[in-house]
């Protein structure tokens, strides 16, 4: 069945099984491997997406449930890896393995967009359900505020 | 130089410099025994091309651990080139040139540390050798500058770039001098990570982002049971899936092959496998801690001896007798494992995210026939490892499956509960102490008799298995009397290699039970430490100064703390752990680690090491738990396997002390320590004494 909906700005068709989780018609079928298979039962993040702004979890997302809105992954969070949580997880060498990072950065900049300047709880209670395994815990925290300074700096605007 | 040699160095553009690198059992007998004695096979780790560009190869894999930063940075510093202009690529299988390759017990610093600026050294040299010949001067008048060569006397400049196609036909000095430490331009210093922007715009590409043309994917349905095999299987159901292309037993099981990953999983699932589960269906968790408790009062080989400790015990009025065990573990890392691979007549590649890069080649040329040399390991990066990736069962799955599907690239991809049902796990252990103070309440005696599985060449001839007793064996304290014994206890769970190992458990076991005799005998715990480590300089100064930048004995009120140490891989660490216990909630403040790892190559990674190893460590010590029922591993995902969240999060104080020994490891370094240090001060904080891994919430109430 042909399904369309906007990815990373762009109009994007797809024809599969309506019930193939997003995150394999975004991995297997259009190519895009930013976005990670961790555990596909929701528990653990690293495949969150934004649909229409919002974090899901595109492994127990069926495809058919997306047509017409607004998907965004890693690689549409900038062009040019500018976006501020991007720019802080660069300045701060968040990463180790680096494979939760996708996940970590999309539940980021989706607290980013709701709240300017996240408190620590705020951080918890958007990223808990987000697992790192290498520990980089102390680093996303201080790099999400930074990311929520240097999006201030460019008047709010990621 | 030999004809495969020269032919190496001069192959290509520009300068490929060779350099000598002795095998993994030299290092392993080097180990902080200073400059590695070669020559025994010729490596190449660096290629300078005419646009300045400087690409150093990488044979550790990387799994987070930084080791295509750091291993950059002892290369680039001897070299003198410019950092901006480092690429890296992981290096190709290749025992001729760069032996035995993988990455395991933290070694890849310490094992590279002379290796490596060896090569750089090298390489630098001949490049000021061609300057010399081109500019006609004394080669000892030129200096180098960040990727020039540079003549002090006249003001000429030539880049690494101009100076590389000479610089290859020049003679390879046998050891170029090494910079004296103060001189290190990179290393000692937190240079970014190389591979940090491809990590946050999703083009990093781990195993299982391989995508080739033509390639199918696959899922294999495997027996539960341990040991079982396919008995028989109805595929009917299966081969109606859409998507669905070909089904067929391997030697693991049944594989699924389909169109995409979804599509072989759903396919998989609508299989009917009978299988033969085999003997290890008799043994569920219960029946495996009755064995090991039944084993532990059997005879042991024995793992050390000092004093008389049977003779001290029988002598001594205050003792005590304790058991403590912990259960097995999944690795868990974030990337399940998965493998591509195409097999064609008289050629295999594969694309493997694999901590064993020989022996995941290996393995594949043993399942194709094909000579190792006709096989194609590619490295990917790991998203995470642990020591899961030193097992080659998923590499050799992929390769039977590919092998079935002669000429198609196919993608093996294990889900997240193939990974924690079929892993080869940390091994369950047990352990039953004994132990005295003396009349002034010091210990005295300390006995161990452990009882676990092995996997690491234990049982045989009376052979103790080292990992089963690490890190109470190893102790570097000085009680007179100590007596550890190890007896094998196997009910066919699989098991492997965990971060930091033998450790993870044994010091968890070790470090709360000397608290137990330090409490007998009526003393500090920190003050019996300090007593017993007086051979041990190094691991009482890292002690010295997490008790320091803790404020041992001086927590705020309500809380309370506890100590632990180890020395593990060639380095020393000591964490303190302060907490509170409110209405029997505990709930961690702050960790303080002191590590003492010898020269620092980068104070970031080390950080971020030490961080990353307690962070694994809390959710070993507070939650993991693998546990079987019926010969089956009870948790399939992160729903009944939990693990540290990030609102979890103590504040973590990280102190590296600097010394100028040779390189220790840092990944394996501070796991260990924190799930005594926790234990250790909740016995502070309620005065119930935790002796059995994961310490659960209902256990501290």
């Amino acid at each position: 069945m042909a399904i369309t909906f906007t990815l990373n700005g762009g109009s994007q068709t797809v024809d599969v099984n309506p019930q193939t989780p997003l995150l394999w018609v975004l991995r297997d079928v259009i190519g895009l491997t930013g976005t990670k298979f961790g555990c596909g039962m929701a528990l653990c993040g690293a495949c969150t997406v934004h649909m229409n702004g919002n974090p899901i979890r595109s492994c127990s997302t069926p495809v058919s449930t997306v047509a017409g809105k607004q998907i965004t992954t890693v690689e549409g969070l900038s062009a040019d890896t500018t976006h501020p949580v991007q720019q802080a997880w660069i300045e701060h060498d968040v990463p180790q393995c680096g494979y939760c990072q996708s996940g970590q950065l999309m539940a980021a900049a989706s607290l980013l967009a709701k709240k300017a300047k996240p408190t620590d709880a705020d951080i918890d209670e958007a990223l808990r359900g987000n697992i790192c395994r290498c520990g980089t815990y102390t680093q996303i925290r201080t790099a999400i505020h930074r990311a929520a300074e240097i999006k201030a700096s460019k008047g709010g605007r990621a | 130089m030999s004809m495969n040699r020269r032919d190496l160095l001069r192959s290509g553009a520009g300068l490929m410099v060779g350099f000598f690198l002795p095998d993994s059992r030299e290092l392993f007998a080097q180990q902080g025994r200073g400059r590695a004695q070669g020559p025994i096979n010729p490596n190449a780790y660096i290629r300078i091309a005419a646009d300045d560009s400087v690409t150093l190869i990488i044979t550790k894999g990387e799994m987070g651990q930084g080791t295509m930063t750091s291993l950059s940075q002892l290369l680039a510093d001897e070299l003198d080139c410019d950092w901006k202009n480092v690429k890296t690529e992981f290096a190709p299988v290749n025992p001729a040139l760069y032996g035995n390759q993988g990455v395991f017990g933290s070694q890849s610093i310490k094992t590279s540390w002379f290796p490596l600026r060896q090569a750089g050294a090298n390489a630098r040299a001949m490049l000021l050798d061609a300057a010399a010949q081109q500019w006609k001067v004394d080669k000892a008048s030129l200096r180098t500058d960040a990727g020039f060569v540079v003549n002090p006397a006249t003001g000429a400049k030539a880049s690494y770039g101009s100076l590389a196609d000479a610089a290859s036909k020049v003679a390879v000095p046998a050891a170029a001098p090494l910079k004296d430490p103060k001189d290190f331009r990179y290393i000692g210093k937190s240079m970014k990570r190389l591979d940090t922007k491809s990590k946050v715009n999703g083009t990093a590409k781990f195993g299982l982002d391989t995508r080739l043309p033509g390639m199918l994917y696959a899922v294999i349905a495997r027996c539960p049971v341990f040991g079982g095999k396919v008995a028989s299987f109805d595929d009917s159901k299966a081969r109606a899936v859409p998507g669905v292309k070909k089904i067929f037993q391997v030697p693991t099981g049944v594989a699924v092959i389909a169109e995409n990953t979804w599509a072989a999983m759903q396919g998989r699932n609508a299989l009917v496998v009978k299988y033969d589960e085999g003997p290890v269906a008799q043994y569920s968790s219960a029946d495996i801690r009755k064995m090991f408790a039944e084993y532990a009062e059997k005879p042991g080989a024995v793992a050390k001896k000092v004093g008389d400790a049977e003779q001290a015990l029988a002598g001594a009025t205050k003792k005590i007798e304790a058991i403590y065990d912990a259960p097995y573990l999944s690795h868990a890392p974030m990337e399940p494992m998965n493998c591509t691979a195409v097999v064609n007549a008289d050629s295999c590649e594969i694309w493997a995210p694999t901590q064993m890069q020989t022996g995941g080649r290996n393995t594949a040329a043993q399942i194709t026939g094909l000579a190792p040399e006709k096989v194609k390991l590619n490295s990917t990066l790991m998203g995470g490892g642990f020591g899961r990736r030193g097992g080659t069962d998923y590499i050799s799955e992929s390769v039977e499956v590919a092998k079935a599907m002669a000429g198609t690239p196919v993608k093996l991809t294990w889900t997240r509960e193939d990974d924690m049902q079929h892993d080869l796990y940390r091994p369950a252990s047990y352990v039953k102490f004994a132990g005295a103070v003396d009349a002034q309440g010091w210990p005295l005696a300390l006995t161990a008799k452990v009882a676990c599985p092995s996997f690491f060449g234990g049982g045989r001839g009376g052979a103790v298995d080292g990992t089963a007793v690490e890190g109470i064996h190893t102790l570097e304290y000085t009680i007179p009397n100590i007596f550890v014994d190890w007896r094998k206890a196997d009910p066919g769970i699989p098991t492997t290699f965990w971060r930091a190992v033998g450790y993870t458990q044994n010091t968890f076991f070790a470090e709360c039970f000397l608290d137990e005799l330090a409490f007998l005998g009526g003393k500090d715990p920190l003050e019996v430490r300090r007593r017993l480590l007086g051979n041990s300089p190094r691991l009482l100064a890292v002690m010295n100064k997490a008790a320091e930048g803790a404020g041992w004995g001086k927590a705020p009120a309500g809380r309370h703390q506890g100590i632990a140490v180890v020395n593990n891989i060639g380095s020393y660490t000591a964490i303190v752990a302060e907490l509170s216990v409110t209405k029997g909630a505990m709930k961690l403040h702050r960790v303080v680690c002191a590590v003492d790892c010898g020269h620092v190559v980068n104070p970031a990674i080390i950080q971020q090491q030490i961080e990353s190893g307690i962070v694994y460590g809390l959710s070993a010590a507070l939650k993991g738990a693998i546990t079987i029922k019926n010969g089956r591993v009870e948790q399939g995902n992160f729903d009944r396997y939990d693990v540290t969240r990030i609102s979890e999060m103590p504040k973590i104080d990280v102190h590296i002390v600097e010394t100028n020994n040779n390189p220790g490891g840092i990944g394996e370094a501070s796991g260990p320590a924190i799930a005594p240090a926790i234990a250790n001060a909740i016995f502070a904080a309620t005065g119930k004494r935790l002796r059995k891994m994961p310490m659960k919430p209902e256990d501290i109430a």
